[in-house]
């Protein structure tokens, strides 16, 4: 899969010509320690899977609750979109955006790009605007923050246990399964191999 | 593995810049630019070239000296602002460290200590240094400011835990007729202050801390 094409190390500039990799192997930069690519250890048949199954789990986590409250036989829940407009409503208007996009669009986009990448050529078919595509999902993931926010769900939670009751929901646990197998899914996602392929 | 380095000996220091290749910063496809003077987009993925990342120090320092006048306001302003029947209180980033603290949750408190505190004022710090080295061309330890670089890659992200932290308190503890949890004024600031010095980071280009020592090579 790797041939010997030179590359260039993306923090130095640096070129060199790329080793065949063990199973599992990675490739640092000869000068900065850089990584250059890896061998997954998933191969890249299972990027598909991966992403649908993660795209399910994300949808299941939006839906139901995150954290619920009890307080005196009284009790609230909190979804995701929940989160939003709770915001919203304390007129923070800038700060529910911000959750907006980086826990449900800047993920719901990454998901729908990079499905759409592997579909084309899972179904062998050049689709339009492949390259669009990869440049909308390189450009958004660094703004996918779920991991982050999951910690935030648990950082909460021990806020409140000082005085209420407090359960974690079942879309916690969905998230934390959707993140898990999304970064999965990119790890196997070898650029360099879905450009030859999808240019066949 | 940990990232580590070797000093190269510089008649093996080739660039792809010095050799005409220019690499693309999505897809990391290198192309020959035959005229760098007219825009160029990769032939692969169709993103812009460029040698370098286009105006990265001064988009740098746009968002860093953004980043540095929203700092106080972000750890002045209250977060968090609690109603009960009995009292009000507002929290600040640093009283909602104290609180976990003082009620014995000690390794939830380092946690957050660690994501707001300590990691936005290291971005803050780190990058001021980077953009301040690559600007006068310094040629000291490059290998290690690299490093720097991409360890304040792999954390700038989890510096908006409180962000979701108050988003989640603010959800759940509002309907509630014993208390409602408002997010406050500092919680813009604050959350600006991250996105902006993530922002910062994703400009800068750190190929540009060693081309001061790769220009002198020749």
């Amino acid at each position: 899969m790797h041939n010997h094409a030179p590359l260039a190390c993306t923090a130095c500039d640096l070129l060199q010509t790329a080793p065949v990799l063990p199973s599992g192997g990675v490739a640092r930069c000869r000068r900065c320690g850089e990584l250059l690519y890896r061998d997954a250890l998933i191969t890249w048949d299972f990027s598909f899977p991966l992403t649908i199954a993660g795209g399910i789990l994300f949808i299941v986590g939006n839906v139901l609750p995150i954290v619920s409250l009890g307080w005196q036989g009284q009790y609230t829940d909190a979804t995701l979109y929940g989160t939003v407009h709770a915001l919203y409503e304390q007129h923070r208007p800038l700060v529910a955006v911000l959750v907006l996009f980086t826990l449900i669009i800047a993920p719901a986009l990454e998901l729908g790009t990079l499905t759409y990448l592997l579909l084309s050529v899972h179904l062998h078919r050049h689709a339009p605007d492949l390259a669009r595509a990869f440049r909308l999902w390189r450009a958004l993931r660094e703004w996918v923050l779920l991991d982050v926010f999951l910690l935030g769900v648990l950082v909460a939670s021990v806020k409140l246990k000082a005085i209420a009751d407090v359960e974690i929901g079942a879309a916690l646990w969905a998230l934390a399964g959707g993140v898990a197998l999304l970064t999965m899914a990119v790890a196997s996602f070898d650029a360099r191999a879905y450009w030859a392929k999808a240019g066949e | 593995m940990s990232a580590r380095s070797v000093s190269l000996p510089p008649e093996q220091i080739h660039t792809a810049a010095a050799q005409g290749l220019f690499l693309c910063n999505v897809c990391t496809q290198l192309s020959r630019v035959r005229d760098a003077t007219r825009a160029c987009y990769c032939p692969r993925c169709g993103a812009p070239l460029a040698r370098r990342k286009r105006y990265s120090l001064g988009r740098t320092w746009a968002f860093l000296i953004s980043a540095y006048i929203l700092y106080l306001p972000a750890n002045l302003l209250p977060i968090m602002d609690t109603h009960s029947l009995f009292d009000a209180q507002q929290d600040t980033i640093l009283s909602g460290v104290l609180f976990l603290w003082r009620t014995g949750s000690w390794t939830t408190a380092a946690i957050v200590f660690l994501a707001s505190i300590v990691t936005p004022i290291a971005k803050l710090i780190a990058m001021t240094v980077l953009a301040l080295s690559v600007q006068r061309k310094s040629k000291w330890r490059p290998a290690w400011r690299a490093n720097l670089y991409r360890v304040l890659v792999r954390i700038g992200r989890w510096s908006m835990l409180d962000i979701y932290v108050v988003a989640i308190l603010a959800a759940l503890v509002h309907v509630q007729s014993f208390a409602v949890i408002e997010a406050g004024a500092g919680a813009l600031a604050f959350g600006a202050v991250v996105v902006l010095t993530l922002l910062a980071v994703s400009s800068f280009d750190p190929r540009l801390i060693w081309d001061a020592q790769d220009e002198s090579h020749g």
